[in-house]
């Protein structure tokens, strides 16, 4: 689906250059945040006290690596752009505008494949 | 201030260059405003969203953690069992469901529902409501658990 006008394919997207694309990503990746994050809180909740081994093992698991998977691309994606267009909002001088959004997005590309090695790891381990 | 006035001149087109160079008033003027349920919940879900983004990195640090090994994860859940680690759980915990719920605010406004002062006004409270209570129940459910785990 396409919320681009052909006029705005045709003149480049406009004065952000990308059209409606981050504003579409923004509510995609809320709505499919919202039933990933009501499971993953109702599932940490539900594992409080347990030792090691339980929450490795829950983690491990197919079925839920492949949500947290989902959920970490979800959340740092979803971040991202919000964070965006906060320091354009805040931010003024083109470098350290500049400066802040490749920040923010390297700590999102670091942390989040840190995550998503973290669940793989004890997905493939067996733990 | 200085760079947001040069860029302003900038944006004019040429002709008009002597009535922008005139300090004219920058909106919005924050102050000036009787603070409205609205206004308030707009930029605590801004708020509320960046301090997630801050939570990102104990999420990272719970996963990656976990996958280092049962010491690793020990330290882990001593840190966040703490009293300062439960204080900032606490907080996120809030912002988390405050941020779900008005987020979900703003989906039905975006399609198309909702707009009303008075419709608005309802639902940013029930969103208030909405998200001291999970927060509430899931400290209550999660205190339960540890209690019955124990």
């Amino acid at each position: 689906m396409s919320l681009r006008s052909p006029l705005a394919r045709v003149r480049g997207l406009g004065s952000a250059k990308e059209g409606t694309g981050h504003w579409w990503a923004q509510r995609l990746t809320a709505l499919a945040l919202i039933p990933l994050i009501i499971w993953f809180c109702a599932a940490v909740v539900a594992l409080i006290g347990a030792d090691h081994a339980t929450v490795a093992g829950w983690i491990g698991s197919p079925l839920v690596a492949g949500l947290l998977i989902l959920l970490i691309v979800a959340t740092f994606y979803h971040a991202v752009l919000g964070l965006q267009v906060v320091i354009e909002d805040y931010v003024h001088g083109e470098m350290p505008k500049m400066a802040l959004l490749l920040i923010v997005k390297a700590l999102a590309i670091v942390l989040g494949l840190s995550g998503v090695l973290s669940v793989l790891t004890l997905l493939f381990s067996g733990a | 201030m200085k760079s947001r006035v040069k860029h302003r001149q900038k944006l004019e087109p040429e002709g008009n260059r002597s009535m922008t160079t005139s300090n004219r008033p920058l909106s919005p003027h924050l102050q000036v405003y009787r603070p409205q349920i609205t206004s308030m919940l707009s930029i605590l879900h801004r708020l509320t969203g960046v301090a997630l983004a801050v939570g990102t990195l104990l999420l990272t640090y719970w996963l990656v953690a976990a996958a280092s090994g049962p010491e690793a994860f020990a330290d882990a859940q001593g840190l966040i069992g703490s009293f300062f680690g439960r204080l900032l759980l606490f907080g996120w915990s809030f912002a988390l469901f405050y941020h779900l719920c008005n987020g979900i605010r703003h989906l039905v406004w975006d399609a198309g529902y909702g707009y009303e002062i008075e419709t608005a006004e309802r639902s940013g409270w029930m969103v208030v409501g909405a998200s001291i209570a999970l927060t509430l129940v899931s400290w209550a459910l999660g205190y339960a658990m540890m209690m019955g785990g124990a």
